[in-house]
C-alpha cells in the first residue's frame, strides 16, 4: 500500500506516492530519478547517500521517504550554482584531485556543506571529524581535507554567498 | 538491505502516539530518529508491521535545567543536546560522550531517548546515564513512571519499556555547585565513530583541598549493560588519588565484569582492557577537575 509524500526537493516541491518501506535514496534515484545521491551499504556505515535534511547532513538510507514530508531536502544536485555550474566545494574538489572514482564524492560534498555552513574556518581535526562518517577507499582523504580547506578559504572572501545549498 | 513492509503513522501530538501504541501489539514499533532501527529494518533482525513515528513531536523535545537536573526531552537529537550550553555547563560526562557517538550525520537524526531505548551495551549516552544515575520517564496511556536508568536497561537490546510505553524523558542530575569537576570518555573501537569494543566514563568533583568529592565510574561492554563502577568510587572519595591509587582503585571493577566474547574481541581480552581503560578515563577526568580548580583559585 503506498501513501502520499510531499516536500522540498533543492528548492522545488515534489511529491509522490510510495510505500512506507522505501527509503529516501531509492525515492531519490528511483522515483525522482536524481541519481547523484549514491547507493552504498544501505544501512548507515558508508555515508555515500548522505543528504541536507533541513540544512543538515543525514544518511538517506536511514530515513524513509514517508518521514520527510514537509521538510526540506537538499542532494549533490543542488549544490550547483544557478546554470548549472560546479560549486565552489566542487570547484576545489576537482582542483585537488579529492576524488577518483566518484563514488564517496556525493557524501563527502554534503558533509564539507554541513560543516561550512556552520564552521567558516574549520580546523583539519574539524574536517577529519566531519567527513569520518564518510567512506572514501581510493583517496586516502588527504587530497579531501585539502579540497575542503581550500573551499572554505574561498568561501570566507565572498561573504553572504551560501554557495548553492 | 531493503526493509520489509510495513504501515506508518506520524501521529501529531504524544497522546495520539501513546493510544497508537496501546491499541496495537507487539509488532508496532516506536520510531524516532531511527538511526538504529532502520538498518536492523534493512538487514531483517526487525520487522515491524507498524511504525509510529514521534521523530517530530516538539513535545517530547527540548533541554530544561531544573534545580539539580537537566531534563531532556526523549525526541532531542543527539546533535542539538551536543551543542546545547546547559548541557555543557550542567552535566559534563554527557557533554563529553556526546561527540563519540557514531558520526555528525547519525547525530543530527539519532536522538537522546532512542539510544536509552534501544539498549546497545556498548552505546555512550546509555553508559553516561549509568554512571550519573539518569532517570527516564516511561509514559503510556493515562500514566507516566519514572525509574533509574540501570532499572531500565535490563541487557542486550532489552529493556523495561513495556510494549504500550514511550520514552518520554531523560533526566540527569548535575553535579554540586561548589566543586570544580572534570569528566572523560575513554573507549577502544576498530576506527573512530566505530562501535565501542570497550567504553569507560568518569566524572569527578574535586573540593578546593583536592579532595575527590563526588566521583561517577562505568564501564561499557564488558557486561550485558554498562555496569556502574561502584566499588572504585568507594575507595577514592574522600581521598586525594594519585596515579597509584587510581590504578589499584580501576583494578576493583573487574569482579563486576560478564565479558562476552564476540567477532572484535575476545571476553578475555575485554575483561583485560576494561580496567586500564577505566583508569585512564578516571586520570583524564581527574586532570580536567584539577585545571578547573587551578583556573578557579587563579582567579
Amino acid at each position: 500500500m503506498t501513501v502520499p509524500v510531499a516536500f522540498t526537493l533543492n528548492g522545488q516541491p515534489v511529491s509522490g506516492s510510495v510505500e512506507p518501506r522505501v527509503t529516501l535514496v531509492d525515492f531519490l534515484r528511483d522515483h525522482m530519478r536524481l541519481t547523484g545521491t549514491h547507493t552504498g551499504c544501505e544501512h548507515g556505515v558508508c555515508g555515500a547517500c548522505s543528504v541536507l535534511l533541513d540544512g543538515v547532513p543525514v544518511r538517506s538510507c536511514l530515513v524513509f521517504a514517508v518521514q520527510v514530508s514537509g521538510q526540506s531536502v537538499v542532494t549533490v544536485e543542488g549544490l550547483r550554482e544557478e546554470g548549472g555550474a560546479p560549486g565552489v566545494i566542487q570547484d576545489s574538489f576537482q582542483e585537488t584531485h579529492a576524488l577518483q572514482c566518484g563514488y564517496c564524492t556525493p557524501g563527502m560534498l554534503i558533509a564539507a556543506h554541513g560543516l561550512l555552513a556552520h564552521t567558516p574556518d574549520p580546523s583539519r581535526a574539524d574536517i577529519r571529524e566531519a567527513i569520518a562518517g564518510t567512506l572514501c577507499r581510493c583517496t586516502g582523504y588527504v587530497q579531501i581535507v585539502e579540497a575542503i580547506e581550500r573551499a572554505a578559504a574561498r568561501l570566507r572572501q565572498q561573504p553572504g554567498e551560501s554557495d548553492g545549498a | 538491505m531493503k526493509a520489509a513492509s510495513f504501515t506508518y503513522s506520524r501521529p501529531a501530538s504524544l497522546a495520539e502516539a501513546l493510544a497508537l501504541v496501546a491499541e496495537d501489539g507487539p509488532d508496532t514499533r516506536v520510531i524516532a530518529g531511527g538511526q538504529s532501527l532502520v538498518p536492523m529494518m534493512a538487514m531483517r533482525l526487525a520487522r515491524p508491521a507498524r511504525l509510529v513515528d514521534i521523530g517530530r513531536l516538539d513535545e517530547i523535545r527540548g533541554i530544561e535545567c531544573a534545580g539539580r537536573e537537566v531534563r531532556i526531552g526523549a525526541g532531542t537529537t543527539q546533535a542539538e543536546a551536543e551543542r546545547s550550553p546547559d548541557i555543557a555547563r550542567a552535566v559534563p560526562l554527557l557533554a563529553t560522550a556526546l561527540p563519540l557517538v557514531g558520526h555528525i550525520q547519525t547525530r543530527n537524526r539519532g536522538t537522546v531517548g532512542g539510544s536509552i531505548a534501544h539498549g546497545d551495551p556498548t552505546a555512550e549516552i546509555l553508559l553516561a546515564a549509568v554512571a550519573l544515575d539518569a532517570r527516564v520517564t516511561l509514559a503510556s496511556e493515562g500514566a507516566s513512571r519514572c525509574l533509574p536508568v540501570r532499572d531500565c536497561a535490563l541487557g542486550p537490546m532489552q529493556t523495561a519499556l513495556e510494549d504500550d510505553e514511550i520514552l518520554t524523558e531523560v533526566s540527569f542530575p548535575t553535579p554540586p555547585g561548589d566543586l570544580s569537576v572534570g569528566a572523560a570518555v575513554e573507549e577502544v573501537s576498530v576506527r573512530a565513530g566505530d562501535f565501542a569494543l570497550l567504553a569507560a566514563a568518569a566524572e569527578v568533583g574535586l573540593d578546593a583541598d583536592g579532595v575527590c568529592r563526588h566521583l561517577h565510574l562505568a564501564v561499557g561492554g564488558a557486561c550485558p549493560v554498562p555496569v556502574r563502577a561502584s566499588p572504585c568510587e568507594e575507595a577514592l572519595l574522600g581521598t586525594q588519588p594519585d596515579g597509584r591509587a587510581l590504578e589499584e582503585a580501576a583494578h576493583l571493577v573487574a569482579p563486576l565484569l560478564d565479558p562476552e566474547d564476540d567477532v572484535q574481541a575476545s571476553a578475555r581480552y575485554r575483561r583485560r582492557v576494561a580496567p586500564g581503560l577505566l583508569a585512564r578515563a578516571l586520570a583524564t577526568a581527574l586532570d580536567r577537575a584539577a585545571d578547573g580548580r587551578n583556573a578557579m583559585e587563579a582567579r
